[in-house]
């Protein structure tokens, strides 16, 4: 079983911090620190496995990491886990990263933490290994964007050319506009719509999804 | 007018312009108090993105617990962006200690029945993740019924989650049992993956779970086939081998079915062959798989030639040049190392190399591998190594090692020299790393080991001399100078170079222990205790040590001014007991109290001195009144002491008085004259087979009283005897008091005894003498 996530840069500061069992947030970000002392004295060129620091877990864990460029992932996993397995694992992670943000750098993760926190989610669940499939993942990444997308355009439908129609006038204008917005991507809700002297107020239309 | 709250990406943007920490201090308090107010207005539509920014200041260590119940909201709401932010926020920050944490049960119950799939997703995740027993138990039907969905990866998640369900809530094993043979049909990876976890947690938890699936052993072979045989597959493989977790589970998952059961090994003996020959090792993922493949091949009940392949394969990571491979391969060897202790021990040689790793985690996998592999043959050359090891290895390994080492030599040290050799070398090594016990262990070593004594001490001399700071070497040394300082000063010993020790350098030596500031004070006092112990057993005179002696009465730790002080009094009024007091002690049981206190451990040697023979002691104090000649030979019984006037010690030297009660030889009458008679009774110690004790007693019956009363004996020349002084002179009339004396008769060939005594004492105003041999002594005396 995974015991814990973390995703830090060369200086300590942490990018991702996920941990599978409770602990209280004075001591998780203890952990984070002291992971990232034992790792930093780590040279380049000997094994990647680290017996564990005495607050995480207890003889039963190790530490597996990997270092790319200038962030530190490491995986607190205990007996139960092939530590070669874990390596190939990190390797298919960050793929599925490069993959989801275009050639991830540091700064995707800085500005997307819940993103990667979402992407994490589809390989790694409750501890174990949900999926390691990278074309998978990113499909569903893909969707969801896609569904959360169409959320917040759904929002603007107000913005449409309304067409007063026979049919069924304003109210039957919400599920049309749906599928008129779908793939229109708005920056922006504006609150107030001055169209000639038509005031319109935008109302919330959380109901419609 | 309300001011627009800021998107995610803008606070990341202002916490990382700060310049100190005290400046994104204020960047994020500032916001979280924008939030707070956001929160108690209930702003619906920007909920979710204040917070993804409280889940943003969360993970850098700011207090975000005022979200909690904002994740309950957002998790209520029917937008899939809420939901999505909010299960996160329920993970990150609920656990099963606060109470909001039931609160979303509801919502999970929902969203598990009516929600779409990517919905559905998210309370799995959030359920298996934070699922506490109770909430595992109200939804567990939910799930259950998930497992049958159309969309896999609905089923997928659920199958993990009712992993998780299981380890909270055991009983729902019921369950999710039936459906697994259904679910290992699948084609998808990703379900079969989730199936697999799910089993070995069904069998690890039942044993009737674990018989019922060894049934589908031959579906997992199956599977386990197809994935090895199947072409590249791009969907599925990492660097060329298909789908490599999904092979290490099933093997995983293999091991666990084929564990003592010759039925299910034997199916799976082809496989794992053709898995172990046919994997390709060049990359990471081929590795893991042969690993996986290796461990269970040790674990079933293979065949020879299989478990011979595996063996090979590990000696073959051993020498691979990635360090990854070679630190799984030692610990694989350690887990095998008991139940394959000679396969094992042919790759002692790498093992070893290993040890010599720059790196840590490596070493200290070789080093406990190599701890495991000593044995009585190849201890000498293992303990080298593991010395060198020592002088070089990082300090959080040194404890290890030095007991491991010790505990090693305690087990198969083939001589007590070699044991000796290699306790001093680790305690010169890494002395302060040794545990407590090894002081006590090396000194009853040493005691016992009486043909060894000239050599430790000689070796113990030399190694002090050299460096006062290792504590524990200093103690051992210090006593073992007080103890055998004679034979460190006699000259040669044909076990080390001829060392010219002479008395004052080794007193210099022990005061310098005394007042070196790394001393402990236990040390210090090992050190006075062995410069009072020299002070009879070196030839010179003592005004050196009394002078130490008597600084040290007045030093400000309690025990060793107590020391000081006790000692100072030997030497000013019972002088004339110190040379016994500080004899040569006796071998202490192991286990017992080692007590390294002279005094003490001396009182302890007096109780039992009539009983035990004690090593041989320069003390010069033998008081004997002998008629024949005793010798000091290799097992003397301690000198007979006179009663000392002072009275109040003689309680502890008055060793022969108190006679011992072992096998009674009948009383002998040996003399009877005008009242006055002499018995004789016999004691044979069982403790000492050469041993007589007579006791003469005179007893006077009769009007006057006999006076001037002395009585000698003698014995044949094979014989010693030593008589202690008698009780008196005077045998008083009319019954009084008797007078005793006793006789001690060591006869070491069990030759017939033959006794002449002579007696000559006043009685009704005449002087007698009388010369008798005592006749008829009974047969036990002597044989």
């Amino acid at each position: 079983m995974i015991q814990a996530i973390l995703v830090f840069n060369n200086h300590g500061k942490p990018r991702l911090v996920r941990f599978y069992q409770r602990f209280p947030e004075e001591i998780q970000q203890q952990i984070v620190r002291e992971t990232f002392h034992l790792v930093l004295k780590r040279d380049d060129n000997i094994c990647n496995f680290l017996e564990g620091g005495s607050l995480i877990g207890g003889p039963d864990y190790k530490l597996i990491y990997r270092h790319y460029a200038t962030l530190y992932f490491v995986f607190c996993v205990d007996s139960s886990e092939s530590e070669l397995g874990i390596l190939d694992l990190i390797q298919v992670f960050v793929e599925t990263l490069d993959k989801c943000f275009e050639n991830v750098c540091e700064l995707d993760l800085i500005f997307h933490m819940d993103k990667v926190h979402y992407i994490l989610q589809e390989v790694v669940m409750g501890g174990m290994v949900l999926e390691t499939n990278m074309n998978e993942i990113v499909a569903q990444i893909e969707a969801q964007n896609r569904l959360e997308k169409s959320e917040v355009s759904a929002q603007l439908v107000c913005l449409m050319p309304l067409p007063i129609s026979p049919q069924g006038g304003l109210s039957a204008a919400p599920a049309r506009a749906v599928s008129a917005v779908k793939n229109i991507n708005l920056p922006e809700i504006p609150r107030n719509i001055n169209i000639g002297d038509l005031n319109i107020k935008v109302p919330n239309l959380s109901q419609f999804v | 007018m309300v001011v627009p709250s800021l998107k995610l990406q803008d606070l990341i943007e202002e916490i990382r312009g700060a310049k100190t920490q005290a400046q994104e201090r204020e960047v994020i308090q500032k916001e979280c108090a924008h939030i707070r107010a956001s929160f108690r207005d209930g702003d619906p539509l920007h909920r979710h993105r204040q917070l993804a920014k409280l889940l943003y200041v969360h993970m850098l260590g700011y207090p975000a617990h005022f979200g909690q119940m904002e994740c309950l909201k957002l998790i209520a709401s029917p937008r899939f962006t809420d939901k999505r932010v909010g299960y996160l926020g329920a993970m990150l920050l609920l656990d099963e200690r606060q109470d909001a944490h039931l609160l979303i049960t509801n919502s999970i119950k929902n969203d598990l029945s009516q929600g779409i799939q990517a919905v559905q997703g998210l309370a799995l995740c959030t359920l298996s993740t934070v699922g506490s027993a109770e909430m595992c138990r109200d939804l567990a039907t939910e799930v259950e019924k998930l497992l049958l969905q159309p969309s896999s990866y609905v089923r997928k998640k659920a199958v993990l989650t009712a992993v998780h369900m299981i380890r909270k809530v055991p009983e729902l094993s019921n369950i999710f049992l039936p459906p697994c043979s259904q679910l290992l049909h699948e084609c998808h990876h990703g379900i079969l993956l989730g199936t697999i976890t799910l089993i070995m947690e069904l069998c690890e938890r039942n044993p009737a779970a674990l018989k019922h699936f060894r049934k589908v052993v031959p579906q997992l072979v199956q599977i386990l086939r197809t994935l090895v045989t199947t072409g590249y597959s791009v969907e599925h493989s990492v660097s060329g081998v298909s789908d490599p977790f999904l092979q290490v589970q099933i093997l995983r998952l293999l091991r666990i079915l084929g564990q003592n059961h010759e039925e299910s090994s034997e199916t799976m003996n082809d496989l794992l062959a053709q898995v172990a020959t046919n994997t390709d090792t060049s990359r990471n993922a081929g590795n893991a798989v042969l690993f996986e493949t290796v461990l269970t091949i040790m674990d079933i009940r293979a065949a020879a030639g299989l478990r011979v392949l595996a063996v090979n394969i590990l000696g073959r990571f051993l020498l691979n040049n990635d360090r990854n491979i070679r630190y799984v391969a030692l610990t694989s060897l350690l887990r095998m190392v008991q139940s394959d202790h000679s396969a094992v021990q042919r790759h002692r040689p790498t093992v070893v190399e290993c040890l010599r790793e720059p790196d840590a985690s490596l070493s200290r996998r070789a080093l406990e591998l190599s701890l495991a592999l000593v044995n009585s043959s190849n201890v000498r050359a293992m303990t080298q190594e593991l010395q060198s090891f020592l002088e070089s290895c990082p300090p959080d390994l040194r404890a290890d090692c030095a007991s491991g080492i010790l505990l090693a030599a305690e087990r198969f040290a083939p001589t007590k020299r070699w044991h000796i050799d290699t306790i001093l070398r680790v305690l010169t090594t890494a002395g302060t790393h040794v545990r407590d016990d090894a002081v006590a262990n090396l000194t009853q070593l040493i005691g016992g080991a009486q043909e060894l004594h000239a050599y430790s001490v000689r070796r113990l001399y030399s190694a002090l001399a050299d460096d006062i700071s290792q504590q524990p070497l200093v103690q051992v040394a210090a006593w073992c100078i007080g103890e055998y300082g004679d034979l460190l000063l006699e000259g040669a010993c044909e076990e080390t170079e001829p060392l010219q020790v002479e008395e004052e350098k080794v007193l210099a030596l022990l005061e310098k222990v005394l007042q070196s500031h790394m001393s402990l004070p236990a040390t210090r006092g090992y050190a006075l205790t062995a410069l009072m112990k020299l002070s009879t057993r070196l030839r010179g005179d003592n005004n050196r040590i009394r002078q130490v002696v008597s600084i040290y009465g007045s030093c400000l730790d309690v025990e060793l001014q107590q020391r000081a002080v006790e000692y100072n009094m030997l030497f000013w009024k019972y002088d004339h007991m110190r040379a016994a007091i500080l004899e040569k002690m006796p071998l202490v049981e192991r286990g017992g109290t080692q007590d390294e206190e002279a005094k003490e451990s001396k009182e302890a040697q007096l109780s039992e001195a009539a009983l035990v023979a004690t090593e041989p002691q320069a003390s010069k104090l033998l008081d004997l009144l002998d008629l024949l000649d005793g010798t000091s030979g290799a097992a003397q019984p301690p000198p007979a002491l006179e009663p000392s006037p002072g009275g109040t010690l003689v309680h502890l030297l008055d060793l022969p008085c108190v006679s011992p009660a072992p096998a009674s030889i009948p009383n002998l009458r040996v003399f009877e004259r005008e009242g006055l008679q002499l018995n004789l009774s016999f004691v044979r110690p069982p403790g000492t087979p050469a041993l007589l004790l007579i006791t003469v007693t005179a007893i006077n019956t009769s009007g006057a009283d006999v006076t001037h009363f002395v009585c000698q004996a003698a014995v044949p020349k094979s014989f010693q005897l030593q008589l202690q002084a008698p009780s008196g002179d005077t045998v008083p009339a009319q019954g009084g008091l008797p007078m005793t004396q006793l006789l001690r008769i060591l006869n070491p060939n069990k030759a017939p005894l033959r006794l002449k005594l002579r007696l000559t004492y006043n009685h009704f105003g005449q002087s007698v003498q009388e010369i008798f041999e005592v006749n008829n002594l009974p047969v036990e005396t002597w044989q």
